[in-house]
């Protein structure tokens, strides 16, 4: 390998104040070499994204600040630039592509204008050569028609065309350097697919280094030529992709690829049991057309959607952002009103009945949400939490806490944290809170909307088993909601694969899996990342 | 695996009190505003103790003396007593001093009562308007119509249509102040109702009444603490301008406002008719504005960033 572009050699960045650390990352080195990838993978707070602040001079200079080691750029010391010099490098020898690609463009300047920037900044074009060079490079990252798209504003575009603008505008330079930080997190399976295929394009191009960070084991195998492995501020385990994946010598390494759901179903006994929910023709309408807004956009978020579950059975419904699945959802759950169709419950029609009738049919379907910071309310007790639908429902509090007390343990959390406050636990534990809150109601249908999404892979494979302890011990119908192909492959009896509305596909998840019907599942399969790779291989050496 | 988390200790952290006592003595703006405003508030409650005499007892032997200048009143008990005018007399002779030391009652008492008063219709109606679409368009159509009268224009207004007292003055001043709060209530309940925790408690069958309060209104609490002391600011200016008009409460009850309107005559012969009062005025909303910067600072971060 010849000298590499970007070399980090004992870097460590202290975090300013009192944190839960002193170092946000603490004595790592890597290398980046000229027309490799390598991705940074680890968990929320392995400080992987601290590590490409460092590098592009940009850490909140109030909590962090680089304590020691050295940063090099082809060979150049970053550390000890001013902010002057350092401006004059970001953009033109090395650039970054962020995660959120609405909030990294700016709103109200056209996207041609936004590239253009970069030129103006460090060349001294005159606007006719930058426009020039601009249709060029959105030209080279295949984006429709760049001499309309040039003028267009963020808002106009898609998310993944969006992203193609943030390369663009990161490549227009062709910088030895690109950080990328999860550029692929935001979108969907598809256009992330599209995405990972265009990086690696560009790359080669101009053999620029990357340095990609991501979560995602699934995104690593699909791009990475090495792998560097983070936990907790320090580099875990680093080495050629291949080998990190299928002989990872660390545990913690090995944990992280065991905790990654198999694209393979497990066997599963198809589930007998009573149905006990039941959508007919459900439809969801939004916008409505009236004599003043006579050509009002009317948008079926749900089309036609028919579906059961039975006692006892999981069922999943697939699909990406906008295909309507968390509608349905949120409509078996009332907190959006269905257009029309019938939900029905233990065979009686919930959907036109009005708040009082439905009050006691209420507690038989509850519901776990996506983000588990926001599920429960900051100023009340877990305690409190929990008893506070028992309660509404005529428990004495005394009965609702020895309840919450029970089911602590069946969330395989101690009983004293009934007294804390949701600030003091994890993601996880908080999720595992809410599943009690859920099922402190006695409920047998639960919903969950996206549980594990918000989760890092390990602790997601924890709730995911909780969750399926719950659904055998209370015997509970599960409508579990997810855009991940590899977590409803391991949880769900049935799956169904919702696009625009509408179910294109139903049926058992091993059928599902092993011969999609659909041409969109077979895309959906197609895209999911690492789709041909099982990550079990180091697991079964570990244990 | 799952069992682990058993033994994962629970991050040992004290429960953060939602408004951190130690932030607040630290902060120096809520220290100074806070002890002026402890101050104003001792002098109006111990007024009578403070070597005051009645500020309504006229004088016509002692009219327009210049603070300093010993001159005999009469007490409650029909006594003459001689006395060091401190800030002087006015043109019939009563004591400035007792005049602004009594005037503070006034003042704080319509401060606190508009801002208590304004805040807790607020609140209701803001609440209402914001988790309740019916009435959402209905309220704030009535609120936007409540804006657009000037805040003066309708107390005297109102207190030429009734009695002068000062409830009437405090009413007068709560009703335009009244739909500031109702849009800062509303928009924050706006934000919090689509908060999951806020779902979650729908899911649970909580009733709404029950929602509202535990789990959108105690969200509003911290701003509106913040908002209360900037209205409690502005009240004691507009019922001191009021005074000034001579529209205020009746003429008899001492104010910060009608004292300096007594002195507008005279002020450049006798200024401190003017000055005394004015410092006291002007001290007491600086107290107030300052305390409430500092409460804005600890209690709502992201809003002091951005202002």
């Amino acid at each position: 390998m010849s000298a590499p572009v970007l070399e980090v050699a004992n870097l460590s960045v202290a975090i300013k104040g009192s944190g839960d650390r002193p170092h946000a990352v603490r004595g790592i080195n890597l290398a980046v070499g000229a027309n490799e990838i390598v991705c940074v993978v680890g968990e929320s707070g392995s400080g992987k994204s601290v590590t490409a602040q460092a590098v592009m001079g940009l850490l909140p200079k109030a909590a962090m600040a680089v304590e020691t080691g050295s940063i090099r750029l082809e060979g150049e010391e970053l550390t000890t630039k001013s902010d002057a010099d350092l401006r004059a490098i970001r953009g033109t020898r090395m650039a970054m592509v962020f995660q959120e690609p609405m909030t990294a463009l700016n709103p109200v300047e056209r996207v041609g204008d936004q590239i253009g920037e970069v030129l103006e900044i460090h060349t001294d074009l005159d606007p006719r050569e930058r426009r020039q060079r601009v249709l060029e490079i959105m030209r080279a990252v295949h984006l429709p028609d760049p001499e309309q798209m040039i003028d267009a504003y963020p808002h106009q575009l898609s998310g993944g065309q969006r992203q193609r603008i943030m390369i663009a505008a990161a490549l227009v330079l062709d910088p030895a350097l690109l950080i990328a930080d999860e550029p692929t997190t935001a979108l969907d399976v598809t256009t992330q697919a599209q995405i990972l295929k265009l990086v690696r394009e560009m790359q080669g191009r101009k053999k620029t280094g990357v340095l990609f960070i991501t979560h995602d084991f699934g995104v690593v195998s699909e791009i990475a030529d090495r792998v560097v492995v983070m936990q907790l501020g320090r580099i875990v385990e680093q080495g050629p992709a291949e080998e990190v994946l299928r002989n990872p010598r660390e545990d913690y390494t090995r944990m992280l690829l065991a905790s990654v759901p198999s694209m393979t179903p497990p066997k599963r006994v198809p589930v007998t049991g009573q149905v006990v929910l039941q959508t007919e023709k459900l439809f969801k309408t939004y916008g409505k057309r009236s004599l003043f807004q006579p050509r009002a956009r009317i948008v079926n978020a749900v089309n036609d959607v028919s579906l059961l579950v039975r006692r006892g059975e999981t069922l999943g419904i697939v699909g990406e952002s906008g295909s309507g699945k968390s509608t349905v959802a949120r409509c078996i759950a009332r907190l959006v009103p269905p257009s029309s169709g019938a939900i029905k419950i233990d065979g009686s029609d919930i959907a036109g009945m009005t708040e009082a009738a439905f009050r006691p049919v209420r507690q038989r379907v509850q519901f776990i949400f996506q983000d588990p910071y926001r599920s429960l309310n900051p100023r009340r007790t877990v305690g409190e939490a929990i008893i506070e639908g028992p309660m509404n429902f005529g428990l004495s509090r005394g009965e609702a806490l020895q309840r919450a007390r029970e089911l602590m343990s069946v969330v395989h959390l101690s009983p004293e944290a009934l007294d804390r406050y949701p600030h003091q636990f994890s993601g996880g534990q908080r999720q595992r809170i809410c599943i009690a809150r859920a099922l402190a109601m006695r409920p047998e249908v639960l919903i969950g909307d996206e549980p594990v999404s918000a989760l890092d892979v390990s602790v997601q494979a924890q709730v995911l088993k909780l969750l399926d302890e719950v659904r055998r011990r209370f015997n509970l119908a599960v409508l579990f909601i997810t855009h991940d192909l590899r977590v409803a492959a391991q949880v769900c009896d049935r799956i169904a694969v919702m696009q625009r509305g509408v179910i294109v596909e139903q049926g058992t998840t091993s059928d599902v899996f092993a011969a999609p019907q659909h041409e969109y599942t077979r895309a959906l399969f197609d895209a999911a990342p690492g789709r041909n790779r099982e990550f079990f291989a180091g697991a079964a050496a570990g244990a | 695996m799952a069992d682990v988390i058993l033994d994962t200790p629970v991050v040992a952290e004290p429960a953060k009190p939602a408004v951190s006592i130690r932030k607040m003595a630290h902060n120096p703006a809520v220290m100074f505003g806070g002890a002026v405003i402890l101050i104003v508030l001792l002098m109006a409650l111990l007024a009578p103790w403070l070597g005051t005499v009645d500020p309504t007892a006229i004088n016509p032997i002692a009219r327009n003396k210049v603070p300093g200048t010993e001159i005999s009143v009469r007490t409650d008990t029909g006594e003459r007593i001689k006395m060091v005018a401190r800030f002087g007399t006015d043109s019939l002779g009563r004591d400035v001093y007792s005049r602004v030391v009594y005037g503070a009652r006034v003042s704080l008492l319509v401060g606190v009562s508009v801002a208590l008063i304004s805040v807790a219709c607020g609140m209701f109606i803001g609440v209402l308007a914001g988790f309740f679409r019916i009435l959402d368009a209905i309220i704030m159509r009535i609120m936007d119509g409540l804006m657009a009268i000037p805040a003066i224009l309708l107390a005297i207004a109102m207190v030429s249509l009734f009695r002068s007292s000062v409830w009437t003055v405090i009413i007068a001043i709560t009703v335009p102040q009244v739909p500031g709060v109702v849009r800062l209530v509303r928009s924050i309940v706006l934000s919090v109702r689509e908060e999951p925790y806020v779902e979650a408690a729908v899911t649970l069958g909580t009733s709404t009444p029950k929602l509202l309060w535990r789990h959108v209104l105690p969200n509003t609490i911290a701003p509106m603490i913040v908002q209360g002391t900037f209205i409690c600011a502005s009240a004691i200016l507009v019922e001191a301008i009021l005074s000034f008009l001579g529209i205020g409460v009746p003429p008899e009850v001492p104010t910060w406002g009608n004292i300096m309107a007594e002195g507008r005559q005279v002020f450049s012969l006798f200024p401190h008719n003017i000055i005394y009062p004015g410092i006291f005025l002007a001290m007491t909303i600086l107290a107030v504005n300052v305390l409430g910067d500092g409460l804005r600072d600890i209690l709502d971060p992201k809003m002091a960033k951005r202002v």
